[in-house]
């Protein structure tokens, strides 16, 4: 599926220090002898929809509970609006959190729940309940205040759980696999909504996630994790049509490497390259174009070997003779299935333009 | 519509297979059927022969039973100061246990439920429950050795003692139900409360306290039974202190009157089941 691009990009210039609503310094975490955290440095501004992207086991569900204060670091710092947070309990600190679970206090009614954070900020009752009511509105669920937990659907109590948080106003929200137990539908509407939301609220979104799709849809920024590290921090398209490491090419999206004597071959360097899926045009071998390559363009040819046909676009896989193999991605705009199907063991010439080919460190 | 044709063997133990396979409930039946009779013979049975003895009497001449209805042994047990100081006693004594218990029981069942690492949590409920593999008559002559005016404890014998010893030999039995119920609720839960600005004792009186009150309730149902009904660690370290059990046991063995030991034995069940009944108004047992 092909990433939608976010309404508005943030680069990764550096941001003047009052902005940051979250600045991480050299932080770690090991367990024992498992080191789940091994050092990251991470800037987060105001107002930012940021996500931490990566497989399970990476840290950055880790980072995320030692900004909330549920973990304490073995090393580093945490910064929540330019304060020294590193040292102080949750109850102290200015975010709030969704849970994976959602964590919604299953003895109380949904209006009780929400108005937890307020009733022990000590907020006057006739306020604690219409901000708890607003809250409840913007995440479309008046009506249901009464409700307890158990009789509500995994959509409405993951909207709960916002509300819950919201209501704090915190500087920093962070929701930690928010939709991670919803199904593909309501999914898709949440990260919709939760894009809405934040938009009108205004405050700052820090999210994990390990659905590469989720991340590059919602956010202004993504830090891809790995092994416990940041490969890279960017805007959805950069870190999809620029990826920095291997790591990060293949995670985001499928990645197509081109290296060693391949490279040589194909592209005249040294060094590792790759280029998207959807980047290549397949031209068939007997197609009579005597010169398909253009002179910004790179070609490769080679032999089909696997055609995945999957609706609105099929997937050839390609055998370079050049060594190494490349997926190619193409739209069935004015053919059908029974055209590619056949298409196994054919001649194929791969054309990209040069520009869409990028060099990856190691 | 065809039948689906029999697969397989057939015969008569595939017929009796195949009929009890489409007729769960005679399954069931047959299945449960042993041990409610058992049930249903042994305790129930019992129990209605325990309240049927307690309105016989017995002929204080010859000490043979006479098996006419009467109040006679109830209006004793109401009327006779001795017997509501005792009632009064040992309910007192079931209560301090159980409150003990519970004070001791419930930060050690939390710090194996949420603090404990894995293999730590293991280790820790094979240590609660070691004791309950020795003797009961060891553990409460240990304590006899403890109180004695010499031992490490030298308190001496009386109620206080007796207290003290059944807090300590019912303790597992407090201990493990909050354990397991503490076990079932989500660390999240703490994580949110205190993400939520609650502190250490906002956080237990608000989420920790009413979600585990369920099996506070089954732990304290263990504890205060299992003292009410108790009269052998009283007899060992109780000096001179009489619960309904000793009442119980004595008119059993030396007065020989075998329908007013019933009518005693009557008041824990009575006490049990208003005990019960008050626990099921505040809806804890629907949690169980």
């Amino acid at each position: 599926m092909f990433p939608v691009m976010p309404h508005q990009a943030v680069t990764s210039v550096t941001i003047p220090a009052s902005d940051h609503a979250v600045r991480l310094r050299g932080l770690r975490k090991s367990f024992g002898s498992i080191v789940a955290v091994a050092g990251v440095d991470l800037d987060v501004a105001d107002g930012e929809f940021f996500a931490m992207l990566g497989p399970s086991g990476s840290g950055k569900t880790t980072v995320l509970r030692m900004i909330a204060g549920f973990e304490s670091p073995t090393g580093g710092t945490v910064e929540l609006g330019g304060r020294d947070v590193t040292r102080l309990a949750p109850f102290e600190r200015d975010v709030n959190t969704v849970f994976q679970d959602y964590a919604l206090f299953p003895h109380m009614s949904v209006l009780e729940n929400v108005e937890y954070g307020l009733r022990v900020k000590k907020v006057p009752k006739a306020e604690r309940r219409a901000r708890a009511m607003d809250a409840l509105k913007s995440v479309r669920l008046d009506g249901f205040e009464k409700r307890r937990p158990a009789q509500l659907s995994g959509g409405q109590r993951q909207r709960v759980a916002l509300a819950r948080a919201l209501v704090n106003r915190p500087r920093v929200l962070l929701l930690d696999e928010p939709l991670g137990a919803l199904d593909l539908k309501l999914r898709e509407e949440m990260q919709v909504e939760l894009k809405a939301i934040q938009r009108e609220v205004g405050i700052t979104f820090l999210f994990v996630t390990h659905d590469q799709e989720e991340a590059l849809t919602m956010s202004d920024r993504v830090a891809v994790f790995n092994q416990g590290v940041i490969e890279q921090v960017g805007t959805p398209a950069e870190i999809y049509e620029r990826p920095a490491t291997a790591f990060v090419a293949g995670f985001v999206g499928t990645s197509n490497l081109i290296s060693g004597a391949a490279a040589r071959t194909v592209l005249g360097k040294d060094g590792t390259f790759s280029v998207r899926p959807e980047k290549l045009r397949v031209v068939l071998g007997d197609s009579g174009d005597p010169d398909p390559v253009g002179s910004d363009e790179h070609s490769a040819e080679g032999t089909v070997s696997e055609v995945v046909y999957a609706g609105p676009a099929t997937r050839f896989v390609v055998e370079l003779d050049a060594g190494g193999r490349l997926i190619a991605l193409q739209q069935n705009q004015e053919v059908s299935s029974m055209d590619v199907m056949g298409l196994r063991g054919h001649r194929v010439r791969l054309v990209w333009q040069r520009r869409h080919e990028f060099a990856i460190t190691s | 519509m065809t039948t689906s044709a029999a697969v397989g063997r057939t015969g008569p133990r595939a017929r009796v297979a195949a009929f009890l396979h489409r007729h769960a409930r005679v399954r069931l039946s047959l299945l449960l059927s042993a041990p409610l009779a058992w049930l249903g013979l042994a305790y129930l049975g019992a129990l209605a022969a325990l309240f049927v003895t307690a309105f016989w009497s017995t002929d204080t001449f010859t000490g043979d039973l006479i098996r006419t209805f009467t109040w006679a042994n109830f209006q004793d047990l109401v009327t006779g100061d001795v017997y509501r100081t005792i009632a009064l006693r040992s309910l007192g004594v079931a209560v301090a246990v159980t409150l003990i218990d519970l004070i001791v029981a419930f930060p050690m069942a939390f710090a194996m439920a949420k603090l404990a690492s894995p293999r730590a949590q293991r280790w820790l409920v094979i240590l609660v429950l070691t004791p309950l593999w020795a003797s009961y008559l060891v553990k409460a002559y240990a304590w006899r050795v403890m109180l004695s005016a010499d031992g490490v404890l030298g308190w001496g014998y009386g109620l206080g003692a007796t207290i003290a010893t059944l807090s300590y030999l019912w303790l597992p039995y407090m201990i493990l139900p909050i354990y397991a119920g503490l076990e079932r609720l989500p660390s999240s839960l703490l994580d949110a409360a205190g993400d939520l600005g609650a502190r250490g004792w906002r956080t237990f009186r608000t989420v920790v306290w009413p979600l585990s009150f369920p099996a506070v309730v089954a732990g304290s149902i263990f504890t205060f039974s299992l003292s009410l009904g108790d009269y052998i660690t009283v007899k060992i370290v109780g000096g001179k202190s009489q619960l309904i059990g000793n009442v119980v046991y004595d008119n059993i063995g030396a007065a020989n009157n075998l329908p007013f030991a019933a009518a005693v034995a009557t008041v824990p069940v009575v006490i049990m089941l208003v005990y019960l009944a008050a626990v099921r108004r505040t809806g804890a047992l629907e949690n169980l």
